[in-house]
């Protein structure tokens, strides 16, 4: 246990340096030792949600938190076809951005989910309502997570939310990006069924939202 | 015997200067916002010069406050390198896909020359327009977007961030093409009349790029910069937390800091008094919700502990304020600076 703890340190420090060289020389150490997916599961989760909270407390960047996606999703991709483990299919997640190009968000919050063995659809960016709404009427999706950058992009959630409604859908609304962040109420004032405040709220929100 | 009441630019420079003017400068950024009070959308709103003359004018008086705020939309510098701008019904252009496509082309990347550029032309209108009507007795704000935080527009934050990390090189050559843009537009602004220029630089808040990378990539360019802008600038983190780069800001020679809502007003005040003027620090997206006594109770707040000795001028912390706030907030944060914001301050004032 001791062990894993601390590889579990030392791949964080090497991910908050955006160090890729090391992070892979981390994780290829422990899959030969062990030849365990789980466990580099286990060391990649771990670090990426001590740096999400760290940067919900303000101690890590933004760009901390995108690099070390960005590193560990190249990382599980290069560890998926060896460990030979299929990706989590249920729930149907679909992920979009809001009428927006600004896709740093969404590429976040997928990285952590896939990072976690989560399999998603990628709507893409620049959404209108309506294009979401059809896309996830279309791909019979259990879940949506949309992101926005701005208020007024925020805002039209609720846009979302009632076309869905409309057609009968039942279909759960996770919301995340900086307008829900720096005002915790919209969300619900939007209809979402849960806001996010960091990506890696991503995972235990899909389990809790899910399961109601 | 009562004092006399001074001239927004009177109020604005004394604060500046660290001391204490007549009452607390009160900056409301009205940018789209004027499309509203034009009733107008707001691509019709940006297309004339006029437009933006008049609104700035009629909202300077209606609210009674401190300055006139030449900034169209940030996506303009981008519209102005050939990009595509988003327009929305109630919110600020946005850019579209980003203008630069792959990190391959910063290498012969030819930026706009300012004065032959019909985007900025139309931005150095507005500030001609303006300080013909106002001469010196209102303040008029210029705005450029910082050459470190200016590239996140230009990739896409995502690519950017893999950019300054993995391709240094890369990032150089483009920090030194946008420096020269930054310059160049900055300057242009202050020879057409604006009085400031608010240099928006998100980027250099440890929200998005840690304190360490920032030093070594994007600060030296902000330095550099800076010193070749022929007036006085704020440095403006729009939002992001400003506290644990504070000092390194204030050696960056900016006359003033935009702080965050995130920030700790004791703290800041502490932190800055009397090297920089603090700009802020109303949470613009609160606001649209807040009724009239809140609006009253922030701004009392923040006078309270930010305003003693001068140095403070209230404004949101974005830089903009949102459409979707009610005018009657805006006159509630108004009239509560005039209640509040009177030197000598009185921290007992019901």
């Amino acid at each position: 246990m001791n062990k894993i703890r601390a590889s579990i340190k030392e791949f964080t420090h090497a991910l908050l340096q955006i160090n890729r060289t090391e992070a892979a020389r981390i994780l290829n150490r422990c899959y030969k030792s062990e030849n365990d997916f789980c466990q580099l599961e286990q060391i990649i989760r771990e670090s990426l949600d001590h740096i999400g909270t760290g940067w919900e407390k303000g101690i890590f960047s933004l760009a901390q938190v995108y690099m070390s996606g960005v590193i560990c999703e190249q990382l599980v991709d290069s560890y998926l076809p060896q460990a030979a483990v299929g990706p989590k299919t249920a729930p149907k997640i679909a992920i979009g951005v809001l009428e927006d190009y600004h896709s740093l968000g969404k590429r976040i919050v997928s990285s952590v989910l896939r990072a976690a063995g989560y399999e998603l659809l990628d709507f893409g960016s620049g959404l209108s309502p309506e294009k979401i709404v059809t896309k996830t009427i279309e791909h019979q999706v259990d879940l949506l997570l949309i992101s926005t950058l701005m208020l007024p992009s925020a805002l039209k959630v609720a846009e979302v939310k009632q076309k869905l409604q409309h057609a009968g859908e039942k279909i759960k609304i996770i919301v995340g990006g900086a307008p829900f962040r720096l005002d915790p109420q919209l969300g619900q004032r939007v209809g979402a069924d849960a806001a996010g405040s960091t990506a890696f709220d991503a995972v235990s929100l899909i389990e809790k939202v899910y399961k109601t | 015997m009562k004092a006399r009441t001074m001239t927004s630019f009177e109020r604005v420079t004394t604060a500046l200067n660290q001391r204490e003017p007549d009452q607390v400068p009160l900056f409301l950024f009205l940018s789209l916002y004027g499309a509203k009070e034009m009733g107008m959308s707001v691509q019709k709103y940006f297309s004339q010069p006029d437009h933006v003359v008049t609104a700035q004018l009629k909202m300077k008086a209606k609210y009674r406050h401190d300055c006139l705020y030449a900034f169209f939309y940030a996506a303009i510098e981008i519209e102005a390198m050939g990009g595509e701008v988003v327009y929305t019904d109630c919110g600020p252009p946005n850019t579209g896909q980003p203008v630069i496509k792959s990190s391959s082309k910063i290498k012969t990347l030819d930026l706009p020359r300012v004065r032959t550029n019909r985007c900025l032309i139309r931005v150095l209108e507005v500030i001609q327009q303006l300080k013909a009507k106002v001469g010196t007795g209102d303040p008029i704000i210029g705005v450029v977007m910082s050459p470190f935080s200016l590239a996140a527009l230009q990739l896409g934050l995502g690519k950017y961030l893999e950019l300054l990390y993995f391709d240094r090189h890369s990032f150089r050559t483009l920090m030194q093409k946008n420096s020269v843009f930054c310059i160049e537009w900055a300057n242009a602004q202050l020879e057409a009349g604006a009085d400031a220029i608010c240099y928006f630089n998100p980027l250099a808040s440890p929200d998005l790029i840690e304190r360490k990378t920032y030093l070594n990539t994007g600060y030296p360019i902000d330095k550099l910069t800076l010193s070749q802008i022929n007036g006085p600038t704020a440095m403006h983190l729009a939002s992001g937390m400003t506290l644990p780069v504070v000092k390194d800001i204030i050696d960056t020679g900016a006359a003033v800091l935009g702080f965050s809502s995130q920030d700790d007003l004791d703290q800041i005040k502490q932190e800055t008094y009397p090297n920089i003027c603090l700009l802020g620090n109303l949470n613009g997206l609160e606001m649209v919700h807040w009724n009239t006594d809140q609006a009253r109770q922030q701004v009392r707040l923040i006078i309270d502990k930010v305003g003693p000795g001068g140095s403070l001028i209230l404004a949101d912390n974005h830089g903009e304020i949102p459409w979707q706030v009610p005018e009657k907030i805006l006159l509630a944060i108004s009239e509560a600076v005039q209640h509040y914001g009177r030197y000598p301050l009185d921290g007992n004032k019901k």
